[in-house]
């Protein structure tokens, strides 16, 4: 089994009495999509922050690449390379959807004290920009204000951000919402390609393209993991079918 | 040239066109009144880097201008004097020379800025308005309690400092160097937004958890932004001292601090030309209507009212639209 990249050991954090995270050890092995999936208010996102930065966890460790990164800030994180996308689209809304792009690239070739030379005029950070944008295909949008766009191409442009950024690992909070199925079902293609270049943890609540998509699936209920397995593993695992996959029906 | 060019185009050539109007009349309070704008303008600029583009609601900024003024009255008025600012463990002389005032206003005004964002930034919101102005009036006590530089009473720098190779008490060479410092901060404030740094900071504004997310300290970029502009309006600050050929703790009060974010206000928040169309109203209504009445803030504040509740791009935005520039 290959070493993973990103792993939690026995991660605690309480809210007064309720324990949104709750004993969770999980792992993302290179070149995996590793699904997070879970009723509302199961902890997915107290537990993604956890990961990405910004709440501190009450007890255990965050492990990204061998290095403990429990005690570093999300800038830090960022910079070692954990590419995050929020469940509600974090833009800057005044930007043009290139400008946006632009922002990631500058952060990840960390280029950010020059004060005199337009940014726009630097090629480098364009193309960066351009090629992520084309990739998940926004390319006719670039000029278009943020706040401007759609739910979906919000979403959209959130993965472009996180591509200039070149991670070594991608934290994705429910990319698909909002996307329509035709979105969905091309960046469930593009999600496919892309663990090649980096693991995904994912979490998402369009069943369809986790069950096609993930490589292993972590079931969190009440702030527990209550299964980690393949989709067939979790398709007939009882417990989750109980706690979880029984009102989806069909699955 | 877009509506909004033209109007920036405008609003540029109108100070040198009043003062040259002024000098043809032979009306020089008209030339020190059009060097006020400037000074008070270049100020605003200072402030917009903060305000306008970093979001920063800064309520303090008379502490930077008000540190450019003494750094302009303890230099001058030690060389007037004939007596050193300090003689162990080196010596250090007053000066009367522009270039070095300004020089030193800058570095102190960075350095104030510095340490005051450095913890201001840690807060946000209407706390960081509370502590910007708290760190103001602590500066604002300190100048009244402070004999040596004059109290209360300020000081007076009986000739007006020097620049090499100009007459600096004939109003239209001050005029001109006032307005060619106001147009290399306009110039130098363009290039910062559209720059690297411009980039990330505005997104800062707009969405601080997003520059996090691609590895920027939002508080990193903010606190360069407080130091760059409390550094531009320490230089205002010291020309201020200069036109005036005085400074007192009045540069320094929250009063100060209110008038530089009116112009902001006044002109169009984040807009580069913003502080020279608000200082430039603002310095009109205080002729036009101080001629009237001794209470004429009455009318500035109903002004101030009507542009925030009609006009939030203020007087350029209204002119202008409020369709904003995009590369």
């Amino acid at each position: 089994m290959t070493e993973p990249l990103l792993r939690t050991e026995n991660l605690q954090k309480s809210f007064g009495a309720l324990r949104a995270t709750d004993d969770v050890s999980l792992d993302l092995r290179p070149g995996e999509i590793h699904a997070l999936i879970g009723p509302n208010g199961a902890g997915k996102s107290t537990l993604i922050k956890q990961i990405a930065g910004g709440l501190a966890p009450d007890a255990g460790r965050v492990v990204f690449d061998g290095q403990d990164v429990t005690a570093l800030s999300t800038v830090a994180r960022a910079r070692a390379g954990l590419g995050r996308t929020f469940q509600i689209s974090a833009l800057a809304m005044e930007y043009t959807v290139l400008q946006n792009a632009m922002l990631g690239a500058l952060g990840q070739a960390g280029s950010v004290w020059r004060f005199f030379r337009p940014v726009m005029g630097d090629s480098a950070l364009r193309l960066r920009a351009e090629q992520a944008l084309e990739r998940v295909g926004l390319e006719t949008l670039v000029t278009q204000r943020t706040a401007e766009l759609s739910h979906g191409q919000r979403r959209l442009l959130e993965v472009a951000v996180a591509l200039t950024l070149r991670p070594r690992a991608f934290l994705m909070d429910e990319p698909m919402a909002g996307l329509g199925t035709d979105g969905s079902q091309t960046l469930t293609a593009f999600l496919d390609d892309l663990r090649r270049e980096a693991p995904i943890l994912l979490v998402e609540h369009d069943m369809d393209a986790v069950f096609a998509l993930a490589d292993r699936i972590s079931v969190l209920v009440y702030g527990r993991i209550i299964a980690t397995g393949t989709a067939a593993e979790i398709r007939a695992n009882k417990e989750v079918r109980e706690a979880y996959l029984g009102e989806e029906a069909g699955v | 040239m877009s509506r909004a060019g033209l109007i920036n185009l405008a609003l540029f050539a109108m100070l040198p066109l009043t003062a040259g109007a002024a000098l043809m009349l032979d009306e020089p309070f008209i030339i020190t009144l059009a060097t006020k704008v400037a000074i008070l303008a270049l100020a605003g600029v200072g402030l917009n880097i903060a305000l306008g583009l970093g979001g920063l609601v800064s309520l303090g900024h008379a502490a930077f201008f008000g540190i450019g003024g003494y750094a302009m009255g303890i230099l001058a008025s030690h060389a007037q004097s004939f007596t050193p600012l300090m003689q162990a463990p080196f010596l250090i002389e007053g000066t009367k020379s522009m270039p070095v005032i300004w020089l030193v206003a800058v570095i102190a005004g960075a350095l104030a800025a510095l340490a005051i964002g450095a913890l201001s930034l840690r807060t946000t919101g209407v706390y960081f308005i509370m502590i910007t102005l708290a760190f103001g009036q602590m500066l604002y006590y300190f100048a009244i309690s402070w004999p040596a530089y004059g109290g209360e009473d300020g000081l007076s720098i009986w000739v007006r400092n020097g620049f090499p190779g100009l007459n600096t008490l004939d109003p239209i060479q001050f005029f001109a160097i006032a307005f060619v410092l106001l147009a290399l901060a306009l110039w130098g404030a363009g290039r910062l937004a559209a720059s690297p740094f411009g980039l990330a900071l505005q997104a800062a504004r707009q969405n601080a958890e997003r520059v996090e997310t691609v590895g920027l300290s939002p508080y990193r970029l903010r606190l360069v932004a407080f130091v760059i502009s409390g550094a531009v309006t320490a230089l205002a600050g010291a020309l201020f001292a200069d036109l005036n050929r005085f400074v007192s703790p009045t540069m320094l009060s929250w009063q100060m601090s209110g008038e530089i974010m009116i112009f902001i206000i006044l002109g169009g928040v984040g807009r580069l030309y913003g502080p020279v169309a608000g200082a430039a109203l603002f310095i009109l209504l205080e002729h036009v209507l101080g001629g009237l009445s001794d209470f004429w803030h009455v009318y500035l504040g109903l002004l101030l009212l009507l542009v925030v509740l009609f006009a939030r791009g203020g007087l350029i935005g209204a002119l202008a639209g409020r369709e904003v520039a995009h590369d």
